[in-house]
């Protein structure tokens, strides 16, 4: 069960500078922890996150296992054209997961 | 022969009177506080800004199993319910709450769990699992902003006795009751953490330190290893009664379910 | 469920003096004493990053470039509630015009087990050099964002972060 929560203004002036803000679920295991019984618990995290812009790439991040679980990012870009934001979340075990926004520019 | 008992009440009144100091001075109505004000300004914003808050991510995975159909029946919470929007608005705000079949108080992971067992015929689910946190979640969050009014029902009084007895009772090795934190040093801190007041308005709530959701059990239950007491199992009517004595303690105060605490 | 214990121990070395001299204070309400050595718990703790670790990992991004000091803000609370979740900023200055832009931010830390923290790639389109995040303080430590603009400069801000313990923590029996 995996979710995510973005905020993308509905509505921008050509030119604007908005700010997009990213949630998603996971655990983000450090593989620095251990079990009860003492065995390594193996890392599990988000390796990587990226913004498409109408098909341009506009923000890619790595993250390591320092990144809080439920890895939390934001950023800016500027309101250029109506139209889609995709958003890409990859990370250990096949972990994929991918999101979309519209926005339309005034 | 009469006033024997007059005079082991006076002695009892007597030995009251000299552990008084240490005994509970109950928060007045109007010195109630949220968890949320003794928390830092960062947490707080985590809290007020929806798509920063974890927990709603909990509370969005809860309105997907609302419309799940689980058990043999094959039934969607939402067959009956509909829009939880309406029909789960000020429910948690009420609970725990008597369950007449029961004869005993139940909070609310034990209603939608029993609701799964008599009404779609499907196992319970895991206390502390996270589709119970979720649907909980997501019922409680459709009570956002409702005065808490939990205590109401004439038939939980002796329950709410039995809760307060446990709060007001000193346990574990260091000997210390619920009361002596949070009705008489809220306004302190226990190393670098704020004591609060240990007002129930925002569970299950999202905690830094478990990087998750948890239960009101769950922090209960870590308040009682922390003051090495041997926690209650989830579910046991102790701590139930504890989470009724506790939010009847808090009527008036604003549900804020999903919370952030440190 | 349970694991929030086996992460303390392996994120955090909790600072048991501090925690004794208060718990002292706090348990002469309850008439104790000590000893609650309580939740010195957590000796566990893997190898922390060094500050070898911390210049390599830095190096490994900025090449032999001179790193100055400038432009680049940090922002993050000097007293941590929790290191498990730590929220972030970090603004760089910059026009952000097609010809001056920032390329990248990268956050490195001290004493978590790893110096990295998160590789951030921006550009002209950003109209802001400015990201946020949340992270993980495994201790009290320094904290390190660097910028790389586009014209291949390194710029750079430290902060140190005090991460203090929570007092109940899950059941540690």
């Amino acid at each position: 069960m995996a979710s995510a929560l973005i905020n993308v203004p509905a509505k921008a002036k050509r030119g604007e500078i908005i700010e997009i803000k990213t949630l998603m679920s996971h655990i983000m295991e450090t593989g620095y922890r251990r079990t009860a019984t003492g065995e390594l618990i193996p890392r599990n995290i988000i390796t990587s996150f990226s913004c498409r812009y109408n098909g341009a790439e506009i923000f890619r991040a790595d993250l390591f296992p320092a990144i809080a679980a439920n890895p939390f990012i934001t950023f800016f870009t500027v309101a250029t054209e109506s139209g889609k934001f995709d958003f890409d979340w990859i990370g250990d075990n096949g972990f994929a997961e991918s999101a979309s926004a519209l926005i339309t520019v005034e | 022969m009469k006033s024997i008992p007059a005079i082991i009440g006076a002695a009892l009144l007597v030995t009251a009177g000299i552990v008084a100091p240490l005994l509970a001075t109950e928060i007045p109505q109007g010195a109630r506080r949220s968890g949320y004000s003794f928390t830092a300004p960062e947490t707080q914003a985590i809290q007020n800004d929806d798509t920063a808050n974890p927990g709603m991510l909990s509370v969005l995975d809860g309105a997907s199993l609302w419309k799940d159909k689980a058990g043999a029946l094959s039934k969607a919470c939402a067959d009956c319910h509909h829009d939880a929007g309406v029909s789960m608005r000020g429910v948690a705000a009420r609970y725990p709450a008597f369950d007449q079949a029961l004869g005993r108080p139940v909070n609310l992971e034990q209603r939608i769990n029993l609701c799964r067992v008599r009404n779609q015929q499907a196992t319970p689910l895991a206390y502390e699992s996270h589709e119970l946190l979720a649907l909980t979640a997501f019922v409680a969050e459709q009570s956002r902003g409702v005065a808490i009014e939990t205590g109401a029902d004439p038939q939980l009084e002796p329950f709410i006795t039995k809760g307060r007895d446990l709060f007001m009772h000193r346990q574990g090795q260091l000997n210390l009751g619920c009361t002596n934190c949070h009705d008489d040093n809220w306004d302190k801190h226990l190393a670098g953490s704020a004591i609060t007041q240990g007002q129930p308005t925002g569970y299950p709530l999202y905690r830094l330190e478990w990087q998750s959701l948890g239960s009101l059990e769950r922090r209960l239950r870590s308040c009682m290893a922390g003051v090495r007491a041997q926690p209650y199992d989830y579910g046991a009517p102790e701590l139930v009664e504890l989470e009724l004595y506790l939010m009847s303690r808090a009527r008036g105060m604003p549900i804020e379910t999903p919370a952030v605490r440190p | 469920m349970r694991d929030s214990l086996n992460e303390k121990a392996a994120m955090r070395e909790p600072d048991t003096s501090t925690r004794r001299e208060f718990f002292s204070q706090f348990l002469g309400l309850a008439g104790g004493t000590a000893a609650l050595g309580a939740v010195s718990v957590l000796t566990l703790r893997p190898a922390e990053a060094t500050p070898a670790m911390l210049a390599t990992a830095i190096r490994n991004v900025t090449g032999a470039a001179v790193v100055k000091t400038g432009k680049v803000r940090l922002d993050i609370p000097p007293l941590v509630e929790n290191g498990n979740t730590v929220p972030m900023t970090v603004s760089v200055t910059s026009p952000m015009t097609p010809d001056d832009y920032v390329k990248s931010i990268h956050v490195f830390n001290e004493k978590n087990p790893q110096p990295n923290i998160g590789n951030f790639y921006l550009g002209p389109r950003a109209g802001r050099g400015q990201i946020s995040t949340r992270i993980r303080l495994a201790d009290s430590q320094k904290i390190v964002a660097i910028a790389q603009l586009s014209d291949g400069s390194f710029w750079q801000t430290s902060v140190d972060v005090i991460v203090t313990l929570a007092a109940c923590t899950d059941e540690v029996i």
